[in-house]
């Protein structure tokens, strides 16, 4: 006899899978009993959000799915906001809690909460189990819609009852059979002729390059078109890092907090392709207007995105390396020399702001400056607000990886992501940069990485405000700072030596360049902290 | 403008909602929705009438088929279906008007389920145009209450909406 709890466990090492994130309770405690007994490595996270935010992070580095587990009630609802924000950004993920009794469901009971309901609009798909038998057609499912297709969070609610009940035994099936889901990958080839056409008649073409790109793993197709082309490339923040900042046909990021190079090429062009991009509203505020001007192709694998916010007049549904790879193998150089001339002369209009400070940590500076010093297959982990755009704008990503919360935008993300990313690339170099608002937001990380003794390094841009609100403030709502001052910070260089953690303050970039070294050299853990005037815009 | 569409799911439950949920999150307008199996039993038809543009019913077509669930989505093709609506309606009748209902109600191929001494209880399968009809034809005896079911709806001809997967 087998239970449900053992083929749980059983099942995700099947799937390969060698770390997991969670928080045990009540409802979910016969899978941890199985746990205990397996090589899985669990992590212990401080709060649960962070226990989908450390596997978003791993799944993100690792390239295939994150393991996430809550218990019932708070637990799964904790889980919630990591959930929705590796959605919006499409990271697979398999998210597992314990629910209670299944004879009690719908009674209220203590710790209940209606999981799979709640995380409806969050998921890609979600099962409520309802017998120990259907457990291993389940993970099997769970793990391939996850990681395929767009990939994106799966949630596996589990009745404490069907994690303790038997049956004779345990079977995993070699493949999933979902009716319903047959992601389709290979590009129609007369959409990519057209595509062709389209580049071969265009005068100003333009590539925009979305998060798509870096999830269909196609740097290195996408890099080829770029080049066989010709054409500019521009990117949107979840496209960071595809090109290498330095690329003489890199324009920069698009959009709100985007470079001035990249919006004015994106306005200004009769052909753009976008590949893997959603056309976000953060990344082109008036789509409508661009498309009245520009010959649109949209290459993503997700149908649905196409024409949803922008009119498309080339569709190509499939995986973006696939199409990239036929478009870079057909595609022959036809830019005019003109628009090149044009678009990379934006690239020297609007330089990079900025100037090194001695009263303060000038941010954008300090991040031109911590970037060459970083390996180059480095990891950099952004969190939200001001800090989020200093490191977008001004961190050249190599042969690295770049990864914030782009779509959801949620605060707190960068420690726990980076925890999880550290496990996975426990080689390479991983650098969360945060503000002080989101520091706090997850804080209480220091304990895991204390605990798993992960050896992430932490900037903590500490200039005692709600920076981004901030600046709206100032700009929308006539300097009223309401509720934007961080009075109560506590003492990050006290904080993190009472963790154990070392650390160290910097007043000036001069100093702020030397403690940077001296994080990068330390082992373990290290959280620098830099003090950063309040008035530094974000662009 | 009025689009139907012809879903087919897999018969399991929280489908239903999975479904509604959509459209209530992406603000798409449902007309009606009717549900039941199929000729396979581990397959349902949602039948579901859209009011919106071109713009709209293709998201809505679009999005239906991201839920791991469905199976198929089809939108159906103005006058190459037939559709029908079930409606259950109860009337006031004395003995004096009982004639005059059931000449109505013959009108309208309509059958009376039943009858009281002051109401009568018409069973109508029709179009919806048929059904405001009726119901207007009978307005004037005083309707007590009226039930009425979701469109449903076939392709015209041999042809089918069938599981193959989904395009």
């Amino acid at each position: 006899m087998v239970s449900g709890a053992e083929i749980m466990v059983k099942c995700l090492e099947l799937e390969g899978v060698q770390i997991a994130f969670g928080y045990p309770g009540a409802a979910i405690c016969p899978f941890y009993d199985f746990l205990y007994q397996s090589n899985i490595r669990h992590v212990l996270v401080r709060e649960e959000q962070n226990a989908a935010h450390a596997a978003s992070g791993y799944a993100r580095s690792a390239g295939r799915p994150g393991v996430c587990i809550a218990t019932s009630g708070p637990g799964a609802t904790n889980l919630i906001t990591g959930i929705a924000t590796a959605y919006m950004d499409s990271v697979p993920l398999v998210a597992i809690t314990g629910q209670v009794n299944s004879e009690l469901l719908g009674r209220d009971v203590f710790q209940e909460a209606d999981i799979t309901g709640a995380c409806e609009p969050f998921t890609k798909h979600s099962y409520l189990v309802k017998r120990a038998e259907e457990l291993p057609r389940i993970f099997k499912e769970a793990f391939h819609i996850a990681s395929t297709g767009r990939p994106g969070p799966v949630l596996i609610d589990v009745p404490v009852d069907v994690q303790q009940a038997e049956i004779p035994e345990f079977h995993y099936p070699e493949k999933a059979a979902i009716i319903g889901y047959k992601p389709r990958t290979q590009g129609h080839a007369l959409q990519i002729r057209k595509a062709l056409e389209a580049i071969e008649k265009a005068q100003r073409p333009i590539i925009c390059c979305g998060g798509g790109v870096v999830l269909a793993g196609a740097r290195e197709e996408l890099i080829a078109f770029a080049k066989n082309s010709g054409i500019p490339v521009c990117a949107t923040m979840m496209g960071i890092g595809v090109i290498p900042m330095d690329n003489p046909h890199y324009l920069g990021m698009i959009g709100m907090h985007g470079r001035t190079s990249a919006n004015r090429a994106m306005k200004e062009a009769d052909l753009v392709i976008l590949c893997g991009a959603r056309v976000g509203d953060r990344a082109v505020s008036a789509p409508q207007q661009i498309a009245e001007k520009a010959v649109v192709v949209h290459i993503d694998i997700d149908p649905a995105e196409i024409g949803k916010n922008m009119p498309v007049d080339v569709p190509i549904v499939g995986d973006i390396r696939i199409v990239m790879r036929a478009l870079a193998d057909q595609v022959k150089n036809t830019v005019p020399q003109e628009w090149l001339d044009q678009t990379l002369g934006y690239k020297k209009t609007y330089p990079s702001r900025g100037e090194p400070r001695t009263d303060s940590v000038e941010p954008r500076v300090f991040i031109r400056d911590l970037s060459p010093m970083m390996q180059d297959n480095a990891i950099l982990v952004a969190d939200v607000g001001q800090n989020q755009i200093w490191a977008a704008r001004n961190f050249n990503v190599k042969e690295g990886r770049f990864l914030t919360s782009g779509g959801l935008g949620t605060m707190g993300y960068s420690i726990p992501a980076a925890i999880g990313a550290k496990l996975a690339k426990p080689h390479r170099q991983v650098v969360a940069v945060c503000g002080d608002g989101s520091f706090q937001m997850s804080m209480c990380e220091l304990g895991t990485l204390c605990q798993e003794g992960v050896a992430v390094k932490i900037i903590i841009m500490e200039n005692n405000r709600l920076g981004m609100v901030k600046e709206f403030q100032d700009r929308l709502y006539g300097k009223r700072y309401m509720a934007t001052v961080l009075k109560g910070d506590p003492d990050f260089v006290k904080l993190a030596e009472a963790y154990g953690i070392p650390a160290a303050r910097a007043e000036t970039n001069e100093e702020a360049k030397q403690l940077a070294a001296r994080m990068l050299e330390t082992d373990g853990p290290f959280i620098l902290v830099c003090a950063v005037d309040p008035d530094v815009p974000s662009i | 403008m009025k689009y139907t569409l012809s879903v087919l799911v897999e018969n399991q439950p929280g489908v239903l909602s999975k479904v509604s949920g959509l459209f209530a999150r992406r603000g798409f307008n449902i007309d009606s929705l009717a549900v039941g199996v199929t000729e396979h039993p581990e397959i349902s038809r949602m039948t579901i009438v859209v009011n919106g543009d071109e713009y709209i019913v293709e998201q809505v077509e679009k999005q239906l088929n991201k839920v791991i669930p469905v199976i198929k989505v089809k939108v159906l093709q103005p006058e190459a279906f037939i559709s029908r609506e079930l409606s259950l309606i109860k009337v006031n009748c004395n003995t004096k008007q009982r004639l005059e209902i059931m000449q109505i109600a013959q009108l309208m191929n309509a059958g009376i389920v039943d009858v009281t001494t002051n109401s009568l209880t018409l069973q109508l399968a029709a179009t919806a145009e048929e059904t405001e009809t009726c119901i207007a034809l009978l307005h004037p005896f005083g309707i007590k209450e009226i039930c009425r079911a979701g469109t449903i709806a076939l392709e015209k001809g041999s042809g089918v909406t069938a599981p193959s997967g989904k395009k």
